[in-house]
């Protein structure tokens, strides 16, 4: 690791426009600095910013950038009226890692491509101009919606693909005042040359995340993801569904994908598609086809489309069913009994 | 430039002057302090050997900046034994032989701490399984493990009972 500087931002205000990177759990930071792949001459310790509340506002909710993984995966109001933001916060990372990392940091985590995390690989993500390692590589944590030629690497957060579906809304504040971003759209997709623009601009920070009400949807919105192992593993793909029924026919829907491209994948036709029809597996299927419209391998990774399809059939048949009043024991999982949806 | 990191570690208040920031909790724990029951195993926060308490919460110090951390209360697992009694998920493993090499145990015991603690497993085995999974054991005694869990769950909610 790098020597670096050390501040602690005390204020909002300290912490805006302050050069140098972030430091709030520093699950993902550390672990960057760690293998050489983030090497900041200094780091700025915003995790003691008084951004921790978990507030009610116009029948949704705001959540503090300093509120833990498992703080947030906790808070009765999540639980009561975005249990897929629960489920998919408890899917991910171990309990020990969702204690340290916080709401923001979760957004901001790099992307896991283990062509990234080399730095000996060329990456264009990493190292503007130098290539694309994953092209022709290991991919099955690589893109298929959404990439170039560019890059190819995937989103690994299972909690913005909620928070997506949810269409929360990101609060920044920098240097140059306020704006506020929809999840679904805060993290760039790739161009032809590499990531894309920055999400934030220099000195800006996330301060909240905002959630609407999801009105009669509440009860009925599940996250599935499939991974190599049940527990403490990255998504291969994953879907956040959320529905309201009434009489048989869906009046509203959600649905957003991860692991298959540079962000949160949100699926407004098939969205769109679901309306009115009844609640039942043809709908879905023909809402999976819609939602991995347009998608390609970006190398051997074309199971990864059929298995999209497949996650996002079932999140919307588990969505439909209806949120169990306690989420499962193994959060996410497919492989379990009828206690796990 | 020289840091002063004030920590309470197993009920004791220490100073510790760094003269790196990049010290992380785990080798202030095991280099500065001398507190070496908590072990260091990946160091990248995959394998849960460097699991402590953090104000009460289990945390990988491996991937803890220390300096972050300046004031914080930590338990290791050198603060779980009364004297020559064993803390109730001590003395679980022991009974219930969670661990082969011990490698792992200090982490897996102060992550079975944490676990009780956030009270949300009880005494589902699934459930103590699926809060167990940042903490790895190669010689892969997780049965025993999760034995140990429930058996000093049951116990110590046994304990409240009678305190109450």
């Amino acid at each position: 690791m790098n020597r670096f500087e050390y501040e602690r931002a005390g204020t909002l205000a300290e912490a805006i426009g302050a050069e140098g990177a972030f430091l709030a759990g520093g699950t993902n930071l550390l672990d960057l600095m760690k293998i050489g792949v983030q090497a900041p001459a200094r780091l700025v310790d915003i995790s003691r910013l008084p951004l921790t509340e978990i507030e009610p506002v116009e029948g949704g909710l705001r959540i503090g950038a300093m509120v833990r993984n498992s703080t947030l995966a906790r808070d009765p109001q999540v639980l009561a009226k975005y249990p897929a933001l629960a489920e998919a916060l408890l899917s991910g990372a171990s309990a020990q890692l969702r204690n340290a990392a916080s709401t923001g940091g979760n957004v901001m985590q790099a992307t896991r491509c283990s062509y990234y995390q080399d730095p000996l690989s060329p990456c264009n993500r990493r190292n503007p101009g130098s290539g694309c390692g994953a092209l022709g590589g290991e991919t099955r944590n690589h893109a298929v919606l959404g990439w170039t030629e560019g890059c190819i690497a995937t989103h690994p957060s299972d909690m913005c693909v909620a928070l997506a579906a949810y269409d929360a809304v990101v609060e920044i504040s920098g240097p140059e005042g306020a704006r506020s971003v929809a999840m679904a759209e805060f993290h760039p997709l790739p161009d032809a040359q590499g990531a894309g623009d920055a999400p934030l601009a220099a000195g800006e920070i996330i301060t909240h995340i905002r959630l609407p009400d999801p009105g009669a949807m509440a009860r009925h919105a599940r996250y599935v993801k499939l991974r190599e192992r049940t527990s403490f593993a990255f998504a291969i793909v994953s879907a956040a569904a959320a529905l309201a029924v009434e009489d048989g026919r869906i009046t509203q829907a959600r649905l957003a994908l991860g692991g298959v491209a540079a962000r949160p994948w949100r699926c407004r036709t098939a969205e769109a598609a679901l309306l009115g029809q009844p609640a039942t597996i043809e709908t879905f299927t023909r809402a999976a086809e819609l939602a991995l419209e347009g998608a390609s391998p970006s190398g051997a990774n074309e199971a990864k489309i059929r298995l999209a399809r497949k996650i996002a059939i079932r999140a919307l048949e588990r969505a439909a069913a209806g949120t169990p009043e306690r989420l499962p024991a193994l959060p996410a999982s497919l492989f379990a009994g009828d206690d796990n949806g | 430039m020289t840091f002063n990191l004030n920590l309470t570690i197993n009920g004791t208040a220490q100073q510790i002057a760094l003269d790196d920031p990049r010290v992380t909790l785990l080798d202030v724990l095991r280099e500065r302090v001398g507190l070496t029951g908590t072990k260091k195993g990946c160091d990248r926060g995959q394998c849960g050997a460097c699991t402590v308490l953090i104000d009460g919460q289990r945390m990988n110090a491996c991937l803890a900046l220390a300096l972050s951390y300046d004031g914080a209360e930590i338990t290791t697992i050198e603060g779980l034994a009364k004297g020559e009694t064993l803390h109730p998920v001590q003395a679980a493993f022991v009974a219930h032989d969670g661990f082969q090499c011990g490698y792992c145990t200090p982490g897996q015991i102060m992550s079975a701490v944490g676990l009780i603690a956030e009270g949300e497993a009880g005494l589902d085995p699934e459930r103590v399984r699926e809060g167990m999974s940042g903490n790895l054991c190669r010689c892969a005694a997780y049965a025993g493990i999760t034995e140990a869990v429930l058996e000093a769950t049951r116990e110590m909610s046994a304990q409240e009972g009678t305190s109450a």
